[in-house]
């Protein structure tokens, strides 16, 4: 059995807007093991960017705030941290990359600078050293003359190539996990394809574990060992690769992988899709916040959050369809 | 990047060789003259001052003359001042000018780029609140309102500063009016500026991207905002230093500072023409040389602007 390194429990970040009180996420639990690939998948507004920025207590607070929770990393409590404990674990343990490479890295700075600063802050190396293993990292990313490159400013690289040059830097310190928000979502097609790759050859090179935040289905089929997939700010159903996509129990998740196009089965007419919206998350009543838009809604789903139903290590579902079974 | 710098420098000479050109020809068609507000003089005399000074010439001999002398560095006699020439004049003046000018941008750019920091780092709090309700008052007072308000309480009600007047006569307290009375809506127009800009770097992807690498907020200031932030900072300059100097004309005659804008100033009443002319170039010269150096500047703080 592997060993697990994260396991976060009960988390719940709420935002205070003028509006009311945002639950983004509201008691999301999961377990995260050394090396594996774990998606986390919804729609937009499920809460999915807040759950992961809270691990790295990245949340902008004012208005955010983590209310309750624990994430054990190594039996510590990344919430109880302090701030030089928290940055000591950022970029070091748990590396981030994020959704628009154009935007995430520092236009004035050179690549170099930005590398190096990371891994001389993480790693004790002097500055050749630093640069010795950005340069090692950009090559391993797949950047054509890294040596060269890494003095070029983001702006002399394409979308794709700033995505691994993020991919690199995220990886310079060698950390447990990798936290990966729709990285390839603000990208052309071909190319998503291609980072996808990369990163997770590196990973499983290097034994990161990863958190993919996606909202393509794809993706998380082809790649990851385990699905969560969340809605209105709750995980709504849990389980491996193959139970998600093979045995999909929540309407949502269904309706989620109905609505994918799939090429290897005669298309009959329009593409299914999910009616309706996602709700807002603010001042949710407490029922099933999905029955507005569920085909099986019962009078109970309307009433009741439903409980979470356990089928096994790690597949769970929360919905009242399976109160009954075992 | 210094062939940019090298060709920029050139394109200086005919932006100067326009505004000498255009200035010349505007004094000349305002009415009156250097000799025409005085009692009659007698139509012989008149004639010989006259050819004392090539004004008998035609326009454009006349024209040819000046540009000549000026890119000699001479810009002539004064016409109402029979002892000194106009190059004496800018020579006493325009150093006490420079002074004024130069204190009143530099604490408008490092006081405004403070204030407008530290009031986006606390955001909605007592500190931005202060800072940015003096940004508010300078921003809506005026020069000419400000100066003689300062000067009425400071120096008239409570005595602390001189009421006018200059350093060789107080020490450098003479300073402290015009100073302030000067650099004050620069340093709220930048205060006000460089927090906007501040609270927009602060929340960019870039920052996140820094926070998330684990390094300090301090280092993060200083090394990922500071010059992103910085940049609307610097492009206000070139507007900055031209208020600047028109501010300092004014400050200059509220304080009777005995700068380059008091003789701007005299020698337009007096249809002084060389001396006009010769404030006039100064003055844009100075612009037009910070303007290039705020190019410069820009260029080399983003390395997405390109020099080709
Ligand atoms: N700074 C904030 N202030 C107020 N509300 C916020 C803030 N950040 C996020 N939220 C709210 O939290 C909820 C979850 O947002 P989150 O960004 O986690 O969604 P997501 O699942 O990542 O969506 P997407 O796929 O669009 O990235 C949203 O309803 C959003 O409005
Ligand atoms: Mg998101």
């Amino acid at each position: 059995m592997s060993e697990v390194i994260l396991k976060v429990n009960d988390l719940k970040t709420y935002f205070n807007t003028d509006d009311g009180i945002v639950k983004a996420v509201d008691g999301v639990s999961f377990e995260l093991e050394k090396g594996e690939m774990l998606g986390i998948v919804g729609e937009s507004g499920s809460g999915k960017s807040v759950t992961n920025l809270s691990l790295m207590k990245l949340i902008p607070s004012p208005p955010g705030k983590i209310m309750s929770g624990t994430a054990m990393l190594d039996g510590v409590d990344i919430f109880k941290m302090n701030d030089n404990e928290i940055r000591k674990l950022r970029g070091n343990r748990i590396g981030m990359i994020f959704q628009d490479p154009m935007t995430s890295l520092n236009p004035f700075l050179r690549i170099s600078t930005q590398m190096i600063e990371t891994i001389m802050l993480h790693q004790d190396k002097d500055k050749s050293a630093a640069r010795a293993r950005a340069v090692e990292m950009l090559e391993m990313v797949g950047i054509p003359n890294p040596s060269k490159r890494i003095n070029d400013y983001p702006h002399q690289f394409s979308g794709g190539m700033r995505q691994r040059v993020m991919i690199a830097m995220a990886l310079s310190c060698d950390p447990e996990i990798l936290i990966a928000d729709e990285p390839t979502s603000a990208l052309d097609v071909t190319i998503q394809a291609q980072i996808i790759e990369v990163m997770q050859e590196l990973c499983r090179k290097l034994n990161t574990a990863v958190i993919m935040i996606t909202h393509d289905l794809g993706v998380v089929a082809g790649i990851c060992d385990k699905v969560c997939v969340m809605y209105a700010g709750r995980i709504v159903e849990k389980g491996s690769n193959d139970e998600i996509f093979k045995d999909p129990k929540h309407p949502y998740t269904q309706g989620l992988i109905k609505s994918v196009p799939r090429l290897d089965r005669p298309s009959k007419g329009r593409l299914y899709s999910i009616e309706g919206q996602p709700p807002n998350v603010i001042d949710l009543p407490e029922c099933c916040p999905f029955h507005p838009r569920c085909e099986k809604a019962m009078d109970k789903c309307r009433n009741t959050y439903p409980p979470l139903k356990v089928f096994g290590k790690g597949r769970e579902v929360s919905c009242w369809l399976y109160e009954g079974e075992k | 990047m210094s062939k940019y710098i090298i060709r920029r420098a050139l394109g200086l000479i005919p932006t100067m060789l326009i505004i000498i050109t255009v200035c010349f020809f505007l004094i000349r068609v305002a009415p009156g003259g250097p000799f025409s507000s005085e009692k009659k003089i007698p139509p012989q005399i008149m004639k010989n001052i006259e050819k004392k000074y090539h004004m008998d010439e035609p326009l454009i001999q006349q024209y040819g003359r000046y540009v000549v002398n000026v890119l000699r560095g001479d810009f002539g006699p004064s016409y109402k001042y029979k002892d000194y020439d106009v190059n004496y004049y800018i020579a006493q003046g325009l150093p006490k000018s420079l002074l004024l000018g130069t204190i009143s941008i530099l604490l408008a750019v490092l006081l405004g780029t403070a204030a407008g920091m530290f009031s986006a780092l606390r955001q909605n709090t007592w500190v931005d609140y202060t800072w940015m309700s003096f940004a508010v008052v300078g921003i809506s007072v005026p020069v000419f309102v400000l100066g003689p308000v300062l000067m009425y309480i400071f120096s008239i009600r409570l005595g602390w500063l001189p009421v006018a007047g200059w350093i060789d006569e107080h020490g450098l307290k003479a300073l402290v009016l015009p100073v302030l009375a000067l650099f004050y809506q620069y340093f709220a127009t930048i205060a006000r500026l460089s927090r906007a800009s501040f609270l927009e770097t602060i929340r960019s992807d870039y920052v996140r991207t820094a926070k998330a690498k684990g390094l300090k907020t301090s280092y993060i200031m200083m090394k990922h905002v500071l010059k992103g932030a910085s940049l609307p900072v610097v492009s206000y300059l070139g507007p900055a230093f031209s208020g600047i100097i028109t501010g300092s004309i004014v400050v200059e005659q509220i304080f009777r500072v005995p700068g380059l804008g008091r003789h701007f100033v005299q020698s337009a009443f007096n249809r002084d023409y060389t001396m006009i002319m010769g404030t006039v170039i100064v003055y844009s010269l100075i612009l037009v040389i910070m303007n290039f150096l705020v190019d410069v500047l820009y260029g080399y703080l983003d390395p997405r602007i390109s020099y080709s």
